[in-house]
């Protein structure tokens, strides 16, 4: 009892010295830190693989075709292998083909617009594109669900594993652990690429993604430099005038 | 030439106050010359309204406070801000800081209230100055409130719904007054078009009015500083205060190198980290508004959260009217317990600097509550520290605190033993 409560009173006084800069997650989720690359070979391969696969559902509906020559692709190459929807021009937004309504009836859901998904999914147990990167490695065979897939960090995900013949098959077994079952999910049925090729690939598309999500990013860090750059001169020249000026109060 | 523009100014000078106001205010309004850091804040605080009035106007040039859907089925207002992020000329430049400008103004704002609590600035003969200095800091949670809705992002969107819905607690009116702000039964396009018209239009007018108000009555009594001693006891044969100097050019050069250092430590967030780790741009805003879902955990902007975390402790109905009243009644209590700090404070000397042990004790204890209650508003109110330490009774104790430091002031601030303050400001 009487250590009981000297622990209590030892945390409180740790709590008022120390709090703000403490805070414990209370239900952790593991995310896989994402290799995100600025590179634009990978941007491009983010992009490819970003219309082939998952544009039939999922929209950039900020993001216009020809914004893509910010990843180093002219527009006849956008026009050429980018574009799939009839009628589509360089210039238009990326607004998925499927209508909003059929989409409904299908998965349940309307598949989400992914402009700002590597930002809106951004929490204290990882970045957005952190996220995205262990979600697109994490489906998993499941009779149960209507696509017969699930997914261990969303789970009962409306979206069935559209890449799976890339990655294989996952299969998942349960374990009790600590706090309830979990997941340890093996490679049951290899797909086209080996695992390391398909993470490289999704690294890739996750790329792509974060450039979609923030496409000044780039441009505004080289320009922060400059920026403050230019202050640090400034900051000089004003601290020279202040010392000038200030010399004869005393 | 000289002689030409001599020949303007007295023209003008005959017809409007010109230089009288340039001395008035400038050239010969005698600060302390013994100012510190802490005396930044309020050159800080005009650089950023200037900004955020600055980026407001471009931005509305772009923005459209409209809450329906567009053809991609994205919410208009929520679509227009990508749309300045992406696609108008140096708009997500514009945009960038019009929201790290937000997060930097309250930064500025709370260290120049600290200032004020430090050095007793709030002594008389300046009531006034800071009573109007009260009034802005009310303003400018009006603003950013009513501001952070325009996104029309989810948090945007919960956040004024969740606020709003105080007002419903108030007896009587409450249903009708709520009904009232949003122009709807929840947060609509009608929300969105009111809120849009006081936060570019009403409350920047009465921010500036009480901007004005609160300089003109500072350059009336003249300024505190770090000894909290009054310069105007000491003059020379001029009239001019031996520990002054005038205000131009002493302050404008040594305020522009602090302006640089402000600028730089903002450039830094701006161009490096605008999201400011999820505080300053909060991630579940870059969903957009959906009045369908509701967010697993609602809380308001970093700023506004120690208050929050006082309207959050207040759990118990008192003569049968609901708790939540209360926290309302109790959170405004919180900002304007603030204004009678003139009156609370009887301490016979202004500034820490010659205060005793209890003051120092306490306001230090002050600064912990409340940056702990700001810790805790962010967080669910489930929240438990390492340890084991629940979150809401600590909560609470502190939202107590709070109050009794203000409401015991008179008492504490007079026994407290005090040392003598100098007859002349320290300057070295």
């Amino acid at each position: 009892m009487m250590t009981k409560m000297i622990q209590r009173l030892k945390g409180l006084l740790a709590v008022v010295l120390f709090a703000p800069g403490l805070a414990l997650a209370s239900e952790a989720v593991h995310l896989d830190k994402a290799p995100v690359s600025t590179d634009q070979a990978r941007l491009q391969r983010g992009a490819k693989i970003f219309v082939n696969n998952c544009m039939g559902c999922h929209g950039l509906s900020f993001v216009r075709y020809n914004h893509m020559e910010q990843i180093g692709l002219t527009p006849e190459e956008i026009e050429k292998n980018l574009i799939f929807i009839a009628g589509a021009k360089v210039g238009d937004l990326m607004i998925p083909a499927i209508q909003a309504a059929d989409a409904k009836r299908w998965f349940g859901v309307r598949p989400p617009d992914l402009t700002l998904v590597t930002r809106a999914r951004s929490s204290e147990f990882g970045s957005g594109a952190d996220w995205v990167y262990t979600y697109l490695r994490k489906f998993y065979r499941d009779p149960e669900r209507p696509t017969g897939w699930n997914n261990e960090i969303f789970p009962n995900v409306g979206m069935p594993h559209v890449l799976y013949e890339f990655q294989g098959e996952q299969t998942a077994t349960v374990t009790q652990g600590e706090h309830g079952d979990v997941l340890q999910l093996s490679l049951t049925k290899p797909g086209k690429l080996s695992v390391e090729q398909y993470d490289e690939a999704v690294a890739d598309l996750v790329s792509f993604l974060v450039w979609a999500g923030d496409p000044s990013a780039n441009f505004r860090k080289s320009l922060g430099l400059f920026v403050l750059g230019f202050l640090a001169v400034l900051l000089v020249i004003t601290y020279l005038l202040k010392l000038n000026y200030w010399k004869d109060v005393h | 030439m000289t002689t030409k523009c001599e020949a303007l100014i007295d023209w003008i000078d005959a017809r409007f106050p010109l230089t009288s106001t340039w001395k008035a205010h400038l050239s010969e309004y005698y600060a302390p010359k013994n100012f510190n850091f802490w005396y930044a804040f309020g050159i800080l605080a005009t650089v950023v309204l200037a900004i955020q009035i600055i980026t407001g106007i471009f931005l509305v040039m772009n923005y459209k406070p409209d809450g329906t859907l567009n053809a991609a089925g994205v919410p208009v207002a929520f679509a227009s801000v990508e749309y300045i992020m992406r696609e108008v000329n140096g708009g997500w430049i514009i945009r960038t800081m019009h929201s790290t400008g937000a997060s930097a103004f309250f930064i500025v704002v709370y260290l120049h209230m600290f200032r004020g609590l430090l050095y007793g600035s709030y002594r008389k003969p300046r009531e006034l100055v800071w009573i109007f200095g009260t009034l802005i800091f009310l303003a400018l949670m009006a603003e950013a409130f009513m501001g952070y809705l325009l996104p029309w992002g989810q948090m945007s969107y919960w956040g004024a719904q969740v606020i709003v819905n105080l007002f419903s607690a108030i007896p009587f009116i409450g249903p009708d007054l709520s009904l009232l702000i949003r122009g709807d039964y929840v947060v609509s396009d009608a929300t969105l078009n009111r809120f849009f018209a006081f936060h570019v239009c009403a409350v920047p007018l009465v921010l500036i009015g009480l901007v004005a108000a609160h300089i003109i009555a500072l350059h009336e009594v003249g300024s505190n500083n770090p000894d909290g001693i009054e310069i105007k006891k000491h003059k020379d044969a001029n009239g001019v205060p031996l520990d002054g100097v005038p205000f131009h050019p002493y302050y404008t050069v040594k305020d522009s190198f602090i302006v640089v250092i402000f600028l730089m430590f903002f450039a830094a967030v701006m161009f490096f980290a605008p999201e400011g780790g999820g505080y300053f741009l909060e991630y579940n805003n870059f969903l957009q508004a959906d009045p369908l879902t509701t967010p697993p955990h609602i809380a308001p902007v970093w700023y506004f959260t120690p208050f929050y975390s006082i309207l959050r402790a207040v759990t118990y109905p008192l003569f049968g009217i609901d708790a939540k009243f209360w926290g309302v009644v109790a959170m405004g209590a919180s900002v304007v317990v603030l204004g009678f700090l003139p009156w609370l404070d009887r301490s016979p000397v202004k500034s820490i600097r010659y205060k005793g042990p209890i003051t120092k004790t306490l306001l230090a204890i002050f600064v912990v509550v409340f940056i702990t209650l700001g810790f805790l508003g962010v967080k669910a109110p489930d929240y438990v520290f390492p340890f084991g330490v629940p979150g809401a009774p600590v909560a609470q104790i502190f939202s107590v605190y709070y109050f009794l430091f203000f409401i015991t002031m008179p008492w504490w601030s007079k026994l407290d033993k005090c040392k003598p303050e100098p007859e002349r400001v320290n300057f070295k």
